[in-house]
């Protein structure tokens, strides 16, 4: 099975603070694939590199065969992503926001209108395409991303903490979408979480990550085994320590919560 | 938009028929006719350094991370925004003209009208471009207070908006040539009013150039943003 994620001695710094030390792994096609960690261990800092959005300090990585440095466009047309908040313009209708998408993909027209359609309906949100975006819940606006994000058929998706903030019936349903994506049409899935059981139902490996590193790979059981444990939870607290972590507030988390205030 | 009017209609009325006769008595004449382009001129400004700036709150929880992932050339993008954010800027102007009109403003020709609507573009597209190029470079909201106290408000007051600008106290007129909207300003008084200062050719020359610099740094940091 070809790898379609792979990842040699990544390692991202900010001024002195390490964020992602050193880290490999890959991800072969089709896999269902989380990175499991504390706030601040690096899980964002990686997914925004594979995506294009930072640069790494030194280290490879592969997307689909293209690097994500020096090849940024060609990248970026092999996935999709819902980032942990919203980047849907909430003045346009969902019709006009899966537009847009098609157009910046270049994907034609005819095409753009028969697959919106489809992924408008696949997440249930087709009879609600001629609404702004403005008017929907945070769930809402979370499946319109995922229906976005697979516009362009891409081979892998990414998910930042997809369900942050989101109620069980909703939760359950996306992963039922991304889940039945995956199995129909081998749709790559790499997703963050610090959600425990989430990442143990879901995802078919682990990769946990702690302070930069990542401290262990595998399936459920194996992690259990490792460690041990019969929860994942217990695994992932064997490997991690139960210390609290040293957190800084970022601008980013300020600016979410200055947009909860005005926003739902 | 109509909450955006509000302000320089204001200074508008407020300011034109309340010194209206004092001007009138200094021998400038008529004090409306001189102020109406300095407030489109407010108009413009406030409109294009705001629609630049929404950049930093749109990286993070707008449509803009959207397009920066986007196989699309950050150029293109960065381009897109600051052509549509000079489009509002000018409406405002234009419409902020007509009101003008309404309340008593009367240009010396009406097809004057239509090289100044030229020239509220150019004022707008430089404005929006420094705009961008603020917001690239800052990370945060609060960053934004400040520019619009230290940045914004003295660029409009000290450009000749509301004042001639013959026989300033040297220092004054000093700071009123270093500023881009004061040539805008004057340009738009050169077309409507046949009451220039710095003459047409040398305020397009200006707003000209420094709009290209403009441009060019504002997609030079914008290219650089990283989330």
């Amino acid at each position: 099975m070809k790898n379609i994620i792979e990842v040699k001695n990544l390692t991202k710094k900010f001024d002195d603070f390490v964020a992602v030390d050193d880290i490999s792994f890959s991800i072969p096609e089709g896999e269902i694939f989380a990175f499991l960690g504390p706030n601040g261990a690096g899980k964002s800092t990686t997914i925004k590199i594979l995506t294009t959005l930072l640069r790494p300090t030194t280290g490879t990585v592969t997307l689909n065969g293209h690097d994500p440095v020096h090849h940024p466009d060609e990248t970026r047309r092999s996935f999709g992503i819902v980032f942990q908040d919203p980047s849907l313009d909430d003045d346009l209708t969902a019709w006009e926001n899966m537009e847009i998408h098609g157009v910046l993909y270049d994907v034609p027209a005819n095409i753009r209108k028969q697959r919106s359609e489809e992924l408008l309906k696949f997440v249930d949100l087709w009879d609600r395409k001629d609404n702004l975006v403005k008017e929907f819940s945070g769930g809402m606006k979370r499946r319109l991303e995922i229906a976005r994000g697979l516009l362009h058929h891409p081979k892998i998706i990414f998910l930042d903490e997809p369900t942050l903030g989101l109620d069980p019936q909703t939760r359950n349903n996306m992963w039922e979408y991304l889940r039945a994506l995956n199995k129909s049409e081998g749709t790559t899935i790499f997703f963050t979480t610090h959600y425990m059981e989430e990442a143990d139902r879901i995802a078919q490996r682990i990769a946990v990550i702690d302070h930069g590193k990542i401290v262990a790979v595998g399936t459920s059981a194996e992690l259990k085994k490792k460690t041990k444990t019969n929860s994942l939870e217990d695994a992932f607290l064997s490997l991690t320590g139960k210390t609290i972590r040293e957190e800084t507030s970022n601008v980013a988390d300020r600016m979410r919560m200055r947009h909860r205030v005005w926003h739902r | 938009m109509i909450g955006s009017l509000a302000q320089p209609l204001l200074f508008l009325l407020a300011l034109g028929y309340g010194f209206g006769s004092v001007f009138q008595k200094a021998g400038e004449g008529n004090y409306l006719n001189f102020l109406a382009p300095g407030i489109i001129g407010m108009s413009i400004i406030f409109t294009a350094i705001f629609s630049g700036m929404e950049i930093i709150w749109d990286r993070q929880f707008g449509f803009l991370k959207e397009t920066l992932v986007a196989p699309m050339s950050r150029l293109h993008i960065m381009i897109g925004r600051t052509l549509g954010g000079a489009t509002v800027a000018t409406m405002q102007g234009v419409i902020v003209m007509f009101i003008s009109l309404i309340f008593g403003f009367h240009p010396v020709s009406w097809l004057a009208i239509i090289p100044a609507v030229g020239i509220m573009f150019l004022v707008a597209l430089l404005f929006t471009a420094l705009g961008t190029m603020i917001a690239s470079l800052l990370d945060d909201m609060q960053g934004f207070q400040l520019i619009m106290n230290f940045l914004v408000m003295p660029l409009f007051f000290l450009s000749g908006a509301l004042f001639p600008l013959k026989d300033l106290p040297s220092a004054l007129a000093i700071i009123a040539r270093l500023d881009p909207l004061s040539y805008g300003i004057d340009a738009l008084r050169a077309l409507f009013i046949n009451g220039g200062h710095y003459g047409l050719g040398i305020d397009f020359l200006v707003l000209g150039s420094v709009t290209l610099l403009f441009l060019w740094l504002g997609s030079y940091f914008f290219k650089k943003i990283q989330i």
